[in-house]
């Protein structure tokens, strides 16, 4: 555990010390650090966790709704180092008109299904996704589940049947 | 010079509109697979497998574009049995929830409702006892013994050895027979409550267990006899479906089938959870990466397993197995039945269910049977989570199924699948 915190220390210094960075917030996920990070540098920062940090596998990617006018959207990446045996979370808030944000396939080849069920079930974009389709969902349908204006009953109609 | 009839055009264009290709056909035809075959129409042939197949292990249809025999590209397709359990979640109770975490990974339920119960203390800054937490880690190994055995089963039946199928089934019916006893359920256990467990265990499910575990060396032996010094067996899976290091790590592959490609990622030595830092085991590891080598990790983990029960069980101790919280936890009902206060708590949190505090965030994760099984839930103070996301290890093992396919032969897809153990209801969510 304690070499854990120094690897986060180095992350820091290396992020702070740096002037892009400073918009960085850090905060605590229960037991888990967990970094906020405006989406123009979701790259840059991604890139430096996975070559200095180690962290060498992206878990999960959990899309949330917060329902509210500004920042609806939110995207929170699960990271995981298996050098140092630690987690990170990183979180980026999207817009609520047109949530976009990068994609991180090149650096998290996982990242590719991952980001797909955000799409499916949030309507979050992925920029530069080599194959963005909906992955649970079918093709033809068109609205976004897990959204919190979605009824829990489903859309009458929403899912077109086969004629009699 | 032959002069164009705009007629024809018009029409070509029309065709040309009205074939809508769906998008999955397009996902299957990029360009590396154009330019792999020159002539497209003599060579290719695309051929959809399942969702209806009974090697797929359920609903997992794929796609397969083939060359003759052998595998050019392959495009998995999930979604057959998707029931919207995170949409489910965010409209009842954190208890209400339990019983449909069974039906997760339905081969190892007892593991799905440990997973979302600790993960619901976090949130709620409780913990179990003592004693729960062991019989906690006997339910765990249970539930990965059980799986393991249906998953060898299985994949010997896909390559062609049925007798073990029905042996380790044999074998299986036996812990279903304990999980009975144990939990007063044979299969969708539901066992776990917040902050403890619905039973506490009995002398007789000890017995049962003990009983069990004594047997265990000597029928599981006799099932790797008959496959492992089997020529068909050993040939089918033996550098079939391999996947490197670099790339099963880069593909967010984990437990039993990142262990086979020489990663040693296990969640009970990495993140001690339960009381697995007070035992003794090994995490077995081998460097092949193929299917043969996930065969092997998962035989070697029983025999782990095994040895974890049977520590658990002599170290058992005596206690409650409810955390002491009022607030939280479900008291038990004959309590409930004859005292006031109780009466009045257990009103309380079934009808406004557990109320973390407003802004609340936690992530749990368990090493499931097939991987990192993890619940990220966010609260908003009310009695309903405000959102959980299930991570479940099928779907990202599933999502590594292209690169292991890719160059095989069209049989080998059905080993390298079997070998991959993906459970679709998990998968699916």
């Amino acid at each position: 555990m304690i070499i854990m915190a120094e690897i986060l220390d180095l992350v820091k210094v290396k992020l702070t010390s740096n002037k892009n960075f400073e918009d960085i917030t850090y905060s605590k996920i229960t037991n888990y650090d967990c970094l906020e990070i405006p989406k123009e540098k979701l790259i840059e920062t991604s890139k430096i966790l996975k070559s200095d940090a180690e962290f060498d596998q992206l878990i999960d990617v959990v899309g949330v709704d917060r329902f509210t006018k500004a920042n609806r959207f939110e995207v929170i990446y699960n990271l995981w180092s298996n050098i140092h045996k630690a987690r990170i979370f990183l979180r980026v808030k999207l817009d609520s008109k047109n949530p976009e944000v990068e994609t991180l396939c090149k650096t998290w080849p996982s990242a590719n299904w991952l980001e797909r069920e955000a799409y499916d079930m949030f309507g979050i974009v992925f920029l530069n996704h080599p194959d963005l389709r909906r992955i649970y969902m079918m093709e033809e349908f068109q609205y976004y589940p897990l959204r919190k204006d979605y009824p829990l009953m489903g859309i009458p109609g929403a899912v077109e049947l086969p004629k009699k | 010079m032959e002069q164009e009839n705009p007629l024809i055009e018009s029409a070509k264009s029309q065709h040309k509109s009205n074939v809508k290709q769906s998008k999955i056909l397009q996902a299957l035809e990029t360009e590396d697979v154009r330019a792999y075959f020159e002539d497209a129409l003599e060579n290719q042939l695309v051929l959809n497998m399942g969702p209806q197949h009974p090697a797929t292990h359920g609903v997992l249809r794929l796609l397969v574009s083939l060359d003759g025999e052998t595998v050019v590209k392959a495009v998995p397709d999930v979604g057959y049995l998707h029931r919207g359990y995170e949409k489910l979640a965010e409209n009842i109770t954190y208890h209400e929830f339990i019983p449909h975490t069974d039906r997760l990974d339905y081969l190892s339920p007892p593991a799905n409702n440990v997973g979302y119960a600790m993960a619901v203390e976090k949130l709620l800054k409780i913990e179990a006892p003592r004693r729960a937490q062991y019989i906690r880690t006997i339910c765990c190994e249970l539930a990965r013994i059980a799986s393991h055995l249906v998953w060898m089963g299985s994949m010997a039946m896909d390559v062609g050895a049925l007798t073990v199928f029905l042996w380790g089934f044999r074998e299986r019916e036996k812990i279903l027979d304990i999980l009975d006893v144990l939990t007063g359920v044979r299969f969708t256990t539901s066992y776990t409550r917040i902050g403890g467990l619905a039973l506490d265990i009995s002398d007789e499910a000890i017995g049962m267990i003990k009983k069990f575990l004594n047997e265990f060396t000597q029928n599981l032996n006799d099932c790797r006899k008959l496959i492992e010094r089997n020529k068909i067996f050993v040939n089918r899976c033996e550098n079939v479906g391999f996947i490197s290091k670099e790339d099963a790590l880069a593909i967010g592959l984990t437990g039993p089938n990142l262990r086979a490609s020489g990663v040693k990622r296990d969640l009970r030595k990495d993140e001690p959870y339960l009381v697995y830092s007070e035992l003794d085991f090994e995490v077995p590891v081998y460097n092949e990466g193929d299917t043969l080598a996930r065969y092997y990790v998962r035989i070697k983990e029983l025999y782990e397993s095994q040895k974890l029960i049977f520590q658990c069980l002599d170290k058992l101790p005596a206690g409650p197995i409810d955390a002491h919280n009022t607030k939280q936890v479900l008291p038990k009902k004959e309590k409930v039945y004859s005292k006031m206060e109780e009466l009045i708590s257990d009103f309380m949190i079934v009808n406004f269910g557990n109320l973390p505090e407003k802004g609340a965030e936690a992530y749990f994760a368990i090493e499931a049977a097939k991987g990192e099984l993890g619940f990220y839930i966010i609260s908003n103070g009310t009695g309903y989570p405000f959102r959980l996301k299930i991570h479940s290890p099928s779907f990202s093992n599933i999502q590594s199924l292209p690169i292991m396919l890719k160059g095989c032969l069209i049989s080998d897809i059905v080993a390298i699948i079997g070998g991959l153990d993906p459970v679709m209801g998990e998968c699916d969510k």
